[in-house]
């Protein structure tokens, strides 16, 4: 090999370093603006829960007097506790600890389908359905929405924990990764307002 | 060292350039080309602007008389609602999504947009859409009738019962066209934050790059409410959920309000690219720099911010309480001012230029005069008083169909024409786009003019019939319609034949000042051989600075320093 040729390998070798680090960089600003651009449909949906509430003279539907909120305070917790484990996961992604990563990923997922899991009990227990008013309605329309995107996080995860099986997935950076757990946080904080909406403002 | 760098031309000259028609087979694929898929979004839309044109072409005929004589008004309805359908969110929405997708990416110097597959997928879903609201006309009780904002109670009449009905294939339609305007947009404010070439500073950043880029921030906080309006809407339509039924205890207004929270933004979606059309078109014809480049690239950012807190102006008849009325008025009023700012840039920069009345600038100048017109008639309908006066009468209906036709759909042709050398590499026949000039512009004058009196007198709008008195308007207005129609038959035949018989145009036919004119015509799939280096701001018209440090395509582009810096060559060392 001549010089030449070393010097234009070394060349493109850091030309596509840079390209990859730049796509990743990319993808992660485009992924925080849709993230900002989907917060707004939530945003929407609490203000017109405002609305509706502060301007509906019977709020609840005949034989309803509020929600149960013992059940779904302990999902509160431990949905939110899931945020702090799929950092913890992506700590050991960044060390490089692999099957440390996959525990804790496995981990938020348990907590994920334990949160999705109350939520079924919840809906099969509650005296109204989706006809009974605005606070049926919407109730499960909040609701229903929030655990959507819970669902699409708990397949991405999974997703994620797929891709860690196959080595050198995560050599180069792990935006996948990343992706995933900013949307575990965003799922999460939607679900704080949603859980000071639905259940603390009775 | 010689032998690798003369490998590389041979590589660059060998790849397709995509716009020539001898590859048409392209545009059928899932190319992710920034190129492929602007020209794939423009045509397409192009096809829709065609349907929805034969929809207007049947309205005007159905109101060239007092009676509803030439259809029922059942089918008068379904056709008005997909006129405007089409006309938003098949046509105008996507075709300048494709102008931005071709030439954004080469303005800034970048190989492509941030993710190519992603466009691919946005605009794919554009056909979708379209099928999806065609086949509304295959459903029994045929398509929607509520109009192009589907009003509750109105959209949630289902008399067939059925569960596909015309108004849920429109709420699906629209929802398609909005993910994909959503993924769009991701991509743009990606590509435009992230890839700008070295040098390009913000301010060195080409007038419509920053137009497409607010207009992108408006689809970005704004979208998202009126999928939050149409998911409760499919909802209330579908399952039976009462969010806005007045008979089920729900509150119809608020459907308003996410709808127009989001819909007079569009209106700034679609206007804030013809505006940046505007601004690049008229320097290059005027060969003169824009006048006040950075207030115009600021203003943009303005009418963003602005134009979030303006929608209730829309709803003055729909029982809001007066302090908000006050409060809409006025910042309806204020949104003005950014748009005059703008008006006042481009006659500054007109002013004493060395004009080249070329089709482009035609339309150019003719979409800033409908503007000025429209933008006159919004102020009317912002001040409380005169709108409840005028709403829903054919005043309205005069006023956005400037914006829209007037202006908007001028500078998308103004834009077309400018651009079509750069895009399919040949020169369109001038006679026939000023032909298409002449009766679009007067089309529009015969069209729209005559609905201002008309709405004055009380005509309502979304009427088959209507009173003897308001017949004399209708009929110029409706020959005036047919005119609009007849402009687009030298407009089709021209850019069919001009692309493929028409003189080679060159690398920069205008002489214009800017990264897109740096490259071939039609561009490679590269863009550019090497990322350019900008050391200038744009619109240096007879200011004698180069554009560039060095040429981003040395193999295919001479310059003999307008754009690119001419570099004293030191002697060779051998």
């Amino acid at each position: 090999m001549t010089t030449e040729q070393a010097i234009a390998q070394d060349i493109e070798a850091k030309v596509r370093h840079t390209q990859e680090r730049e796509a990743a960089g990319n993808s992660k600003f485009g992924f925080i603006v849709f993230l900002l651009s989907e917060s707004v449909i939530f945003l929407s949906f609490f203000t017109g829960y405002i609305i509706y509430k502060t301007q509906t003279p019977n709020w609840y539907p005949p034989g309803v007097t509020g929600l149960e909120i013992r059940d779904p305070a302990i999902n509160t917790v431990v949905l939110v506790s899931s945020s702090f484990v799929i950092y913890i996961a992506e700590r050991f992604l960044h060390d490089k600890k692999l099957w440390g990563f996959r525990l804790f990923l496995i981990a938020t997922m348990a907590m994920g389908g334990y949160f999705l899991y109350g939520q079924a009990v919840e809906w099969s227990s509650l005296p109204f359905t989706y006809q009974s008013g605005l606070f049926g309605g919407l109730f499960y329309l909040l609701t229903g929405f929030h655990g959507l995107h819970v669902f699409s996080g708990i397949v991405l995860q999974a997703v994620m924990l797929g891709r860690s099986l196959f080595p050198g997935n995560y050599d180069n950076g792990y935006f996948g990764v990343e992706a995933t757990s900013l949307f575990w946080h965003f799922v999460d904080v939607i679900w704080i307002i949603l859980f000071g909406l639905l259940y603390l403002w009775q | 060292m010689t032998d690798i760098s003369l490998k590389v031309p041979e590589a660059v000259r060998a790849q397709p350039y995509p716009g020539a028609p001898d590859n048409w087979k392209r545009f059928f694929t899932f190319s992710t080309d920034h190129k492929v898929i602007g020209i794939q979004y423009i045509v397409t839309s192009f096809f829709f602007f065609l349907v929805g044109g034969a929809f207007a072409m049947v309205i005007r005929g159905e109101l060239i008389t007092p009676d509803a004589d030439l259809i029922d008004r059942t089918a008068y309805n379904a056709l008005f609602t997909m006129h405007g359908t089409i006309m938003l969110f098949l046509w105008t929405f996507p075709v300048l999504v494709g102008l931005g997708n071709y030439l954004v990416p080469l303005m800034i110097g970048a190989r492509d947009m941030a993710f190519p597959r992603l466009n691919a997928v946005s605009f794919w879903m554009i056909p979708v859409a379209g099928v999806l609201l065609m086949a509304s006309f295959l459903v029994p009780g045929g398509p929607s009738q509520s109009g192009w904002w589907a009003y509750p109670p109105v959209s949630l009449q289902n008399p067939t019962g059925n569960l596909i009905n015309g108004q849920v294939l429109w709420i699906l339609a629209v929802a398609i066209s909005g993910v994909s305007s959503i993924m769009g947009a991701v991509n743009f404010v990606t590509t435009i934050f992230r890839m700008r070439s070295p040098g390009m500073t913000w301010f060195r950043t080409p007038a419509f790059v920053w137009a497409v880029l607010a207009a992108q921030l408006i689809q970005l906080y704004g979208l998202p409410a009126l999928t939050g309006g149409a998911i409760m809407l499919l909802l209330d339509l579908t399952i039976g959920t009462s969010f806005f039924a007045p008979d089920r205890g729900g509150n119809p207004i608020l459907y308003q309000h996410f709808f127009w929270f989001y819909s007079h933004p569009a209106v700034y979606v679609m206007v804030l690219p013809a505006f940046g059309t505007f601004s690049e078109v008229l320097p290059v014809h005027a060969r003169k720099p824009l006048f006040g480049y950075r207030v115009i690239a600021a203003s943009s950012i303005l009418i963003t911010i602005i134009s979030g807190a303006v929608w209730v102006h829309h709803m003055y008849a729909s029982a809001t309480p007066p302090w908000m009325r006050m409060f809409f008025m006025v910042t309806t009023m204020l949104v003005a001012v950014p748009s005059g700012i703008k008006v006042f840039g481009w006659v500054a920069t007109v002013w004493g230029g060395k004009i080249r009345f070329t089709t482009p600038m035609l339309f150019a100048l003719g979409g800033i005069s409908n503007w000025l017109f429209a933008g006159i008639t919004g102020i009317f309908l912002g001040s409380v008083p005169i709108d409840l006066h005028v709403h829903n009468t054919y005043f309205v209906v005069g006023h956005f169909h400037y914006v829209l036709y007037g202006a908007i759909a001028m500078a998308i042709f103004a834009a077309i024409y400018h651009w079509f050398p750069k895009i399919t590499g040949r020169r369109y026949y001038e006679g026939l786009g000023q032909l298409h000039f002449a009766l679009a512009y007067i089309g529009t004058q015969l069209t729209f003019l005559p609905m201002h009196p008309l709405g004055l007198m009380g005509m309502p709008r979304r009427v088959a019939s209507y009173d003897l008195e308001f017949a004399y308007w209708n009929v110029i207005a409706s020959l005036g319609g047919f005119l609009l129609g007849v402009s687009t038959v030298p407009f089709i035949l021209n850019m069919v034949s001009s692309w493929i018989l028409g003189e080679k145009a060159g690398d920069n036919p205008w002489r214009a000042y800017g990264l897109e004119w740096l490259t071939t015509s039609p561009p490679s799939v590269e863009n550019f051989e090497e990322i350019p280096v900008v050391i200038s701001p744009p619109y240096g018209y007879g200011q004698d600075r180069p554009l560039v440090a060095s040429n981003p395509n040395p193999k295919t582009i001479a310059d003999s320093g307008f754009l690119i810096e001419q570099k004293t060559l030191s002697p060779e060392p051998e």
